[in-house]
């Protein structure tokens, strides 16, 4: 295969080409809103890169989206699909909020002690819905949808409870102890959480046997099960990995972000975004780490575009684009070949 | 005695308004799945049908309309599905993910070109949809709250009995069943593969779009933001609940309805704190499943991109 063949058979030309392509659909929505494109795509560039300051709070936008990014990527890649990212993740930053508020030790034993807690939670939160489907054959996309409701109300409740909600002003938890921040001069250090997750993750799914039995499950339960592989245990440990990513990434977005839990008032879709991200990093999860700065910078850089009256919401028809031609990038890649080809005939 | 006739009544009406919304987009949901194609968009669909219903209920002032409408602009979704599962064989999941986010991007920012706000204005009584035996009762009865509702909310069983005839009494609903066990054998007999799973995903979004029009036009009487989120995938549990048949998501549609009957009722008595409370539906499904319902084998073909032989 020559060089120029290996570029069109190159999954990162088609991830390009789809996020050129969303940009100009989502050009043409912005037309129709009588809002300039290029002014709002400068909005967004500009208010991401323009200062140091900036580029940090894009990574600690994408932190949390980078880990529920990898659960459902660590989930595709095992056969399994984690919908329920985002009930994992709720139950993720209660428990790294419960230990960040109630448990008043060092930040050196308290940082990892939240993140366990929140990586449990996940993981636990994710096993349950695990178990049914391995002894009861309960569809895991039903129960895991179940879950993130009852993780949602589970929330507010907690949120709400005598001694847990702030003495004063708004329906919100306590701040968490400035030793459970994942706060540097100031600074949201969750990325470097989110990246060298990513990192592990990759191992786990590549360089080793686990991961090699994992996909292996996921690639063919049957086969794998004829190789002696016990199917059952490798789908209850794919999803406790799974959950406890999603856990991990409530635990950085409480840690860093919020410093406190508030009632939420609709689904917050760390979850779903995690399922687009994933997507987008082409279920690879140092793909995902890009995906996911993309995404931070998406939704960090789109909030600002209300400044200059542009409706926000621009950035999520244009994500929805990006994914819709990622997932018809096969019939680009056939068609380029296929010019490709031709012109080597003539 | 008065007191519990009336709790009942307060139990069904709320359960009235509940499950329609849920029980249109189960129906579609069953439509494209047992065809083999997984919907995993209806939310965004519903999402797009409630704003739709919404700014033509707004605009025209025509209840019927707007629902009419609302259920055509889920089935352009349905198309546009269609088209990305069904001719360019792309991963279902992945297209449905992105009509979720597609779907309500586009609503709220319909609303912000018109309205310039997240939410549409309220819509007035008159455009909303019509009640059956308006007027007739004495409001707050017995009679008022189970009878005096809007019509869809009595026509969604209908339309839930005519979705079971169609999958099991008519030939379509043989082809639309077998399309998604082995659509190789289907083509070998000389069913078009395509054309059944256009027809069905498009019903799917038209069905879903219905469901969200109910939302805005009857329960809400405004297009938000929040107003649909999360019921596309209550619909899609259903369906999976009911063993993915018009007949068992109906069932599973009941239970959240009622759950919901239950929980309106129980936050009246404000004992229990209402998020406790708001979790039973989920709870009580999933009692269900481990219980009674256990393992639901999806459509064998379902999922699967079909390539045409040539």
């Amino acid at each position: 295969m020559n060089k120029k063949t290996s570029i069109l058979h190159s999954n990162f030309l088609y991830t390009v080409i789809a996020i050129l392509i969303g940009f100009i659909i989502g050009a043409i929505f912005l037309v129709w809103a009588g809002v300039s494109p290029m002014e709002a795509y400068f909005k967004i560039l500009d208010s991401v890169i323009s200062k140091p300051k900036n580029i940090i709070t894009t990574l600690a936008y994408a932190a949390p989206v980078i880990l529920t990014g990898l659960s459902v990527a660590f989930s595709f890649r095992t056969g399994v699909f984690n919908i329920g990212a985002e009930g994992q993740f709720v139950v993720g930053t209660l428990a790294a909020a419960l230990i960040g508020i109630f448990v008043d030790v060092p930040a050196i034993i308290h940082i990892p002690l939240c993140i366990i807690a929140a990586a449990a939670a996940g993981a636990l939160w994710s096993l349950v819905c695990g178990v049914m489907k391995v002894k009861r054959g309960i569809h895991e996309v039903l129960s895991f949808i179940m879950f993130n409701w009852i993780a949602y109300y589970l929330s507010n409740y907690v949120v709400n409870i005598e001694g847990v909600k702030k003495e004063s002003g708004g329906e919100a938890t306590k701040d968490l102890l400035d030793s459970a921040r994942l706060i540097v001069d100031g600074n949201n250090c969750a990325i470097f959480i989110a990246v060298v997750l990513a990192v592990i993750t990759w191992v786990i799914i590549e360089k080793t046997t686990l991961g090699y039995k994992l996909k292996a499950v996921g690639f063919n339960k049957f086969s794998a099960q004829y190789a002696g592989i016990d199917s059952g245990k490798s789908i209850l440990t794919a999803l406790a990995i799974s959950g406890a990513l999603a856990g991990i990434g409530g635990a950085v977005q409480v840690m860093g972000m919020g410093g406190r839990v508030a009632q939420f008032a609709s689904q917050e879709g760390y979850g779903f975004e995690g399922i687009t991200v994933a997507l987008i990093g082409a279920s690879n999860p140092l793909g995902v780490i890009f995906a996911g700065i993309f995404y931070g910078a998406m939704k960090f850089g789109g909030s600002k575009l209300t400044m200059i009256h542009a409706p926000s919401e621009i950035i999520n028809i244009i994500m929805g684009c990006v994914v819709i031609f990622i997932a018809i990038a096969h019939v680009f890649k056939a068609l380029f070949l296929n010019i490709g080809k031709k012109k080597e005939a003539n | 005695m008065d007191m519990l006739i009336t709790n009942l009544g307060i139990l069904i009406n709320a359960a009235l308004i509940a499950t329609p919304p849920l029980l249109f987009a189960a129906l579609g949901s069953c439509f494209s799945e047992r065809s083999g194609v997984v919907n995993i968009g209806i939310e965004g669909m519903m999402t797009i049908g409630a704003v739709t219903g919404a700014i033509t209920a707004l605009t025209t002032g025509n209840g019927l309309l707007a629902f009419l409408c609302g259920g055509l602009a889920g089935a352009l979704f349905g198309l546009i599905h269609a088209i990305v599962c069904v001719s360019l064989h792309a991963d279902q999941t992945i297209a449905g993910t992105a009509i979720n986010f597609i779907g309500p991007g586009i609503a709220v920012f319909l609303c912000r070109i018109l309205y310039n706000s997240s939410d549409t204005p309220a819509i007035d009584a008159s455009a909303k949809l019509p009640k059956l035996f308006d007027g007739m009762f004495k409001s707050g009865s017995f009679a008022y709250n189970v009878f005096s509702v809007y019509i869809m909310a009595y026509l969604v069983f209908v339309v839930a009995w005519i979705c079971w005839f169609v999958f099991y009494k008519t030939r379509f609903g043989t082809h639309l069943r077998a399309c998604g066990e082995h659509p190789e054998a289907c083509e070998s007999l000389g069913i078009d593969v395509y054309r059944v799973r256009y027809i069905c995903v498009i019903l799917s979004g038209f069905l879903a779009g219905l469901g969200g029009a109910f939302v805005t036009l009857a329960t809400v009487s405004q297009f938000r933001p929040t107003v649909i989120v999360g019921q596309g995938f209550i619909a899609i549990a259903a369906v999976i609940f009911g063993k993915f048949s018009p007949q068992g998501a109906l069932k599973g549609c009941l239970i959240f309805g009622i759950c919901n009957g239950v929980k309106s009722l129980a936050t009246q008595s404000n004992i229990v704190s209402v998020n406790i409370i708001s979790m039973i539906p989920y709870v009580v499904t999933i009692i269900a499943l481990i219980a009674f319902v256990g393992r639901a084998n999806a459509p064998a073909a379902n999922g699967k991109p079909y390539i045409k032989s040539r």
